[in-house]
Order: C-alpha cells, then structure tokens, then sequence
C-alpha cells in the first residue's frame, strides 16, 4: 500500500485523488521537506485534515475535548477525594475498617476499566436506573449526570491504589516520633493529622497521583468507547479502526504531550511541597 | 488501561501468601485448557445455532449461548488460547530485548548508556494502549499488530528497573575479580551477570504478563485486536455489551470473570515469585 492510499484511509481511490493527496501532503518531496511541512504546520496550529471525515483535525478535536478534560477532571476528582479518605480512615480507622477497605481495594484493583464498565452497564442498564449507561449527554448538569459511569469505570483501579498509598504513607507518619512529640503536646487529634501526618504524606501521594491522572488521559479511550461518550478517546479508537492517520497521528501526540506535562506538573508541585527535593536538583 | 507505563500495581500486599499455591494451580490449569482447549471444549466454538441463540445456563450449555447461539463455555476454552498466547509473545519479546538494552548500556555506559536511556524515556512517555492504537491505525487490527506495539511498550518498563540492577551488579567486586583474571566482556556478561539477574527479570516478567494480559483484552474490547469470529476474551465483552442491554449478560460476564481472575492468579504467583527471589526491592532510578 502506498502512503496516499494509507493516507485516504486504506482504500484504493482513483488516480486523480490520489494524486490530489501526493500534490497536498507533498509526498513527492524529501523526506526533511515532507516533516518541515508536517511540523510548521502543527506548530501554526493546523495539524491537518481528516481524510476521511473530510473534516479539519482541529474542529474534531474542539468538539470532543470538553468531554473529555470533564471526564478526566471528574474520575481525577473522585480518585483522589475518595482514594485519599478511604486511605487515611484505613490508616486511622482500627483493624476492621482497615481490614474492610484492604477487601474493596484488592477487588477494584483487580478489575481493568472495560471490566468495571461492563459491570456498571449492567447493573445501571437492568436493574438500577439512576444514570445513563450511553451517550455524552448536553448542557453541563446532564453531561455530569452521562459522564458519572464512565468517570467510575475509570478511577476504581486507580482509586484503590491511591488509597493503598495514602494508608502505607499515614502509617508510616503516625509512627514518626514528631507525631508522637506532637500528641504529647496534647494538640487535639484533627489538627495532628492535618499539620503534622497528612502536610508530612502529602508528597508521595501527590505524585502517584498525578502519574495517575495523567495515564487518565490515555486511559479514557476504554471508559468513552465502552460508555459512548464522544471524547477525544473514542475519536482515537474509532480514527484508528477507520485507519484516519492524520486524526490518530495529531492525536497520539496530544495525549502524549499532555502525559509528559502532567508529570513535570507534578515535579514542580511535589518541589513546592517539599523545598528539599527542589535544592536536591530533583526538579 | 494502559501498560506498566500508568503505574498502577496489580500486586496485592506480601501477605497473601497462603494463596499463591492455588493461584499457581489455577494458572497451570489455565494453561492446560489453552493447550488442549479443542479436546476440551465441548463444542465447536464457531458453530452457530441461530434457533438457541441466548439460552440460558444449563447441562447442556453451561455457561448458556451467545447472541448467535454459539455456546459460551467452548468459546470460553477456546478464547484462553489467545489471551495467554498475547501476553506471552509481549512478555518474552520485551523481556529479552530490555535486558540486552539493559545489560548493554549498564555495562558499556558513556554515551552508548545515555543514549539507550534517553531513547527509552521518549517510548517511556507512550502509553502501552496509545502506541497501540496508533499502530493499528498504521499496520490494522489484528494479532500480530497489538502484541507488536505492546512488547515494544513494554520495553523501557524492563529494561529501567533491568539496567538499574545491572548498574548495581556491575560495580560489585567479583566483576572487577573476574576482569582483573582476564575474561572476556562477553563472558562476563553471559555467564555472570545474566545469570544473576536472571531472577529480577523473571519477577519483572511474571508481573508484567498481567498488565500485558490486561491491555491485550482492551485493545480487543476497543475492537482493534482479533476481529470477529474469533473467539477472544476481551472481543467477547465487547460482543456481548448490546445483549446485556437485551438482559443476556452471560458472555459479557463470563468472560470478565476469565480475565480476572487470570489476572489475579497470575499476579499472586508472580508477587511470590518477588517475595522469594527478592526482587522486591524498589527499583533505583
């Protein structure tokens, strides 16, 4: 297969597109003058035109991006609000409790995102109705209310292990003897786990969990296509099936880009966090 | 979700070490089904039966019958043979290609090590499922394709925590004993340093083949793997999502539980693999 026809989506078209694709991604150029067009014209903001949905990249992408930020912002929001709690009450909350959440975190670990999805389809398709199991939903209340399976599917995994992290970390500061020269004190217990436990814990938490929320982006390609939400995600997967290579190649890049600025986010926050690792050079 | 490249451990605490036992029978089990999967099944998985299509859990049909009256438990059987086939591939491509990168760099380091590394930090920034899709966008679906793009995912996973071992190995006194006694490179490496990390990747491996595992059945699920008739583990709870909005959820869940709990049990034996090999220890940037 050459590259035009690869480009016009696997199909064998006739020769006058054809050649309208080789005059377009000057594809009978060098090869440095084919990637200088490609780069330049990324750099100005057009990534390209989808071959096959005869639309530009940018306008497929502005479409489909707020569903999915919301997504990731959502799933981002129940991991740690909800990782963090159960790991500190875990750390805090006595044998039982403890033993209880070790229980629920195993069974979420275990269970990948199209696993999880599944699952809720069927409970919220067959016997609860309380979300919707299809769809991205309009306006910003019914969009919450579409995204709330998906943004489930998607954290459950990764809440646990936040959470395993938050309670291995809280212990180990509960131990500390600053906690127990603060108790001594006599500082009320609340304020000890703030100030003292949780201001200590925070670093490591906060970089498992922006790695985490940074795969998220990744991630959401499962979640959206299993939940129909038209997110840059399901665009990926479904660019890909239909091999549209200017969307999956602008794409790819974008999620990538967003992967490694996450991270480098959560450098600078964990070096403000803690001044030490910002003088170590880690940053 | 994606390769090891999102960090999110399949690895359950040191402490369920009375399940590692029937984790790794269940896992030999497993294994035996995929061999023997046509003895096995009771059906042949692709026959259809348009007029018993949905029929529910029975002697005759255990697990029941698919939206085209396919029975469940034999393309369960047969779907055991892909899904452990993938991971595998994944598993023994990146493992040997990690640990020669690994090896390699850690023992020639100056620039031929910072280029190794830095090359594996920009595949390092892909996540395993992204690279993935962006390949069968270029190559199509299929087999070949995803495990393809998954064992080059996996790559800088094993070959970081490899060439940080192999850093830490090389600078041990014996190597400096054996050099200073006038061996080879080469025989160093091969006869000592590979053996003794022989251990470490092994863990890596078995750990990684329930991440691998977990990919393979989503790039199915996302209908970029195997394309239908075949009888995959990750294709099927894709197939089976518009029957359970009918009320048929059989082959969505049955095939769910497959992968879980395989998952699961292959995890355990490779979490007591760590423990006993002590590969347990973190890996050093």
């Amino acid at each position: 297969m050459t590259r035009a026809s690869l480009l016009a989506g696997g199909h064998q078209p006739d020769p006058a597109a054809l050649a309208e694709i080789r005059a377009r991604y000057h594809l009978d150029d060098p090869f440095p003058v084919q990637y200088w067009h490609w780069l330049s014209g990324l750099l100005s903001g057009d990534p390209g035109t989808s071959m096959v949905l005869k639309e530009p990249v940018t306008a497929l992408i502005g479409a489909r991006i707020g569903n999915t930020v919301l997504l990731v912002a959502y799933a981002g929001l129940l991991i740690l609000l909800l990782g963090v709690t159960a790991g500190v009450v875990a750390a805090v909350g006595g044998r039982r409790v403890d033993q209880a959440l070790t229980v629920i975190t195993t069974v979420l670990m275990a269970a990948p995102a199209f696993v999880a999805a599944i699952l809720l389809i069927w409970l919220f398709a067959t016997t609860l109705s309380w979300f919707p199991v299809y769809g991205s939903g309009t306006g910003f209340t019914d969009r919450i209310h579409h995204l709330t399976l998906p943004a489930l599917a998607l954290s459950g995994g990764y809440l646990a292990y936040v959470s395993r992290i938050t309670r291995t970390e809280v212990r180990a500061e509960l131990a500390a003897d600053h906690v127990a020269a603060a108790r001594v004190r006599g500082l009320p217990r609340w304020t000890v786990l703030r100030r003292h436990v949780l201001r200590n814990a925070a670093p490591p938490i906060v970089a498992v969990s922006g790695v985490t929320v940074a795969g998220l982006f990744a991630a959401t390609a499962v979640a959206e296509q299993a939940f129909g939400v038209a997110g840059l995600g399901s665009l990926l997967v479904q660019s890909a099936a239909r091999q549209d290579m200017v969307v999956v190649q602008a794409l790819s890049l974008l999620l990538v880009t967003v992967f490694v600025l996450v991270n480098m986010l959560v450098d600078v926050l964990n070096a403000v966090l803690d001044p030490r690792l910002a003088r170590a050079g880690a940053v | 979700m994606s390769a090891m490249s999102i960090p999110m451990p399949l690895r359950k605490p040191a402490a369920k070490r009375g399940a590692a036992p029937v984790a790794g029978l269940f896992c030999a089990l497993i294994v035996l089904v995929a061999i023997f999967a046509p003895w096995i099944a009771p059906y042949d998985p692709d026959a259809l039966d348009p007029l018993n299509a949905h029929a529910p859990l029975s002697a005759r049909h255990l697990l029941g019958t698919d939206d085209l009256g396919r029975d469940l438990f034999s393309r369960l059987i047969h779907g055991a043979r892909t899904s452990l086939a993938g991971p595998l591939i994944v598993i023994l491509a990146a493992g040997t290609a990690g640990a020669i990168l690994a090896i390699t760099a850690a023992w020639f380091g100056g620039w031929f090590d910072a280029l190794i590394s830095r090359t594996l930090d920009v595949l390092f920034a892909f996540p395993g499922l992204v690279l993935a899709i962006t390949v069968a966008a270029l190559f199509g679906s299929g087999f070949v394709t995803p495990v393809a793009a998954l064992s080059l995912a996996f790559v800088p996973v094993i070959a970081r925590v490899m060439r940080a071992a192999a850093l830490r190995e090389r600078n041990l006194p014996y190597i400096e004993a054996l050099r200073v006694q006038g061996f080879s490179g080469w025989h160093i490496c091969v006869r000592h340093l590979v053996p003794n990390l022989a251990p470490l990747l092994m863990v890596q491996a078995a750990i990684g083949f329930g991440y691998a595992m977990i990919d393979l059945a989503s790039i199915s699920f996302l209908g970029l793997g195997l394309q239908p008739p075949a009888a995959d583990w990750g294709l099927m709870i894709a197939n089976g999502q518009p029957s359970i909005l009918a009320g048929f959820p059989q082959q969505s869940i049955a095939a769910a539980v497959a992968v879980v709990i395989t998952v699961v049990a292959f995890t355990a034996v490779a979490e007591r693999l760590a423990t006993r090999f002590g590969g347990d220890h973190a890996p050093v940037r």
